[in-house]
């Protein structure tokens, strides 16, 4: 695309970056979405049903392998951003007062990133192995009252360890934060920025980075209390 | 007013550099930071040392030359200032300052507090010129009419004074701020579309190529520009290269069938 090609110029990784950011979210308010059916606190009648229609439609399927495309690139361009970011200073400051100009969480995406990372190799052991028969498989938990496949039943039982519990909320912390920056930045990095929209998209931005990762939070929490069976 | 200042010496480009305390005494809190450090300078020479080495020329805002790191912040603490803008009323009787060199691997360190800032000078020259007729035909000022938001927000991004501030807050030492308001005092202009695609793409080429860092749109360089150059102008850098980097043409016109024979 440019002369530097795909990955090369500066402006190209944040291009990159916004566009898979962005891809990346709207794969969480499916999966948000979807997940949430557990509320309907049928014993998982209707979350069984939606799941096994996620696991298999031929067009979801597909796009779960773009997903894990998009998330690779997300990456990869973020390992090669900030390398060349510590590269740009290589004496730091010995006194910085970085708070009084710049909120923590926009210069911590690399980290945030990689929490939400590590928080994803355990979700993926726990459930996506599993469904998708990879390692292991879901035939344990038998079927619901519909007959269907149990995932219900599966993150009934993973959610018995409060360690996990744990873990997930935490792993939502960091999703939380990472938004809170990422959204609205993903705008900025495509150039649309307008004093027209952009308190709108602040407020936006926000509002998804409670409401998604409260939603998420709230499941694991729900089953371990026992709100939700 | 009483103060310790501990300011980082490094006696050329090479050497290993490393704080050091001065204490001061006598401060008038009408003085600029540039006039206390003449102060410590002026008793530096009498005592027979080194004086500390420090960029300044205007002393009154407006050319970038003064630079600084103090107490942890680009020009020091308030908004919109540079450091020769920067009083000492600022500070309490009693502080203790830290005073450094803008860090960044593109503004390499000459000696003490002056680092070199040549590679905003050839992110400039990369950008080129503006075809401007000077031929004697003159064209009256007014013939080619500038909207007057636009011609204000041109006129914003003209009062840059590239001086280095926006690196220096930067987490990642990115030049974007500089760089696009460099870009949008001419892309803003219908002057300056002629060459508005080779410009974006130049600056750019030439902005990676002296190591400066990405810009993640962490927002630290806007809160301590001195002149108040806005993040808008880093979204415009993004939309010209975007449109630049997509529909630059270069080498010759592809054939829509590929000729059976030569």
């Amino acid at each position: 695309m440019a002369r530097q090609g795909l990955f090369g110029s500066a402006l190209v990784k944040k291009y990159w970056m916004a566009l898979t950011g962005l891809f990346l979210i709207t794969f969480l308010v499916v999966h948000a979405a979807i997940n949430a059916m557990i509320f309907f606190n049928d014993g998982g009648i209707t979350f069984n049903k939606w799941a096994h229609f996620m696991g298999t439609n031929l067009i979801i399927r597909t796009m779960e392998i773009v997903l894990f495309i998009g998330l690779i690139i997300h990456i990869v361009d973020g390992i090669m951003i900030t390398r060349q970011n510590r590269a740009a200073r290589p004496q730091n400051y010995v006194y910085a007062r970085h708070n009084d100009n710049s909120r923590w969480y926009s210069r911590s995406m690399a980290i945030l990133g990689i929490l939400i990372l590590l928080f994803l190799i355990v979700h993926l052991d726990n459930f996506w192995i599993k469904t998708r028969h990879i390692i292991g498989n879901l035939d344990a938990y038998g079927v619901d009252a519909a007959g269907q496949e149990n995932l219900f039943a599966r993150m009934q039982d993973v959610f018995t360890n409060p360690l996990l519990v744990v873990i997930y909320v935490l792993g939502c912390f960091s999703l939380f934060w990472h938004l809170l920056h990422g959204f609205k930045s993903a705008f900025q990095s495509l150039g649309l920025n307008h004093r027209k929209y952009n308190g709108f998209i602040s407020a936006f931005g926000a509002a998804f980075s409670i409401v998604i990762p409260v939603l998420f939070a709230s499941m694991p929490v729900a089953m371990y209390l026992g709100w939700v069976s | 007013m009483k103060l310790t200042l501990k300011i980082w010496r490094q006696a050329g480009p090479k050497a290993k550099g490393q704080m050091v305390d001065y204490p001061v005494d006598g401060i008038s809190e009408d003085m600029s930071f540039l006039e206390m450090l003449d102060v410590l300078n002026d008793k530096l020479i009498l005592e027979g040392q080194e004086p500390i080495a420090f960029d300044h020329d205007c002393r009154e805002g407006i050319c970038g030359a003064c630079s600084l790191f103090i107490d942890g912040r680009p020009h020091g603490p308030g908004r919109h200032i540079t450091t020769c803008q920067l009083h000492m009323r600022r500070f309490k009787d009693g502080d203790v300052i830290h005073v450094e060199p803008w860090r960044a691997k593109a503004f390499p360190v000459i000696k003490d507090l002056v680092v070199d800032r040549s590679a905003f000078d050839r992110i400039q020259q990369a950008g080129g010129f503006v075809s401007v007729n000077t031929n004697g035909n003159l064209v009256d000022a007014n013939a080619i009419p500038v909207p007057k938001a636009d011609a204000d927000k041109a006129f914003d991004a003209a009062t840059c004074i590239g001086c280095g501030a926006c690196v220096a807050a930067c987490p990642n030492s990115s030049a974007m701020l500089f760089v696009s308001a460099k870009v949008s005092q001419f892309a803003l202009l219908p002057q300056g579309r002629a060459e508005a695609k080779e410009r974006a793409l130049n600056m750019v080429d030439q902005m990676d190529a002296e190591k400066f860092g990405n810009c993640s749109n962490i927002g630290a360089c806007e809160i301590e520009c001195p002149k108040d150059i806005s993040l808008e102008n880093i979204a415009r850098l993004n939309r010209e290269y975007l449109g630049a980097a997509v529909s630059k043409e270069e080498g010759p016109p592809v054939p829509f069938h590929k000729p059976k024979q030569a």
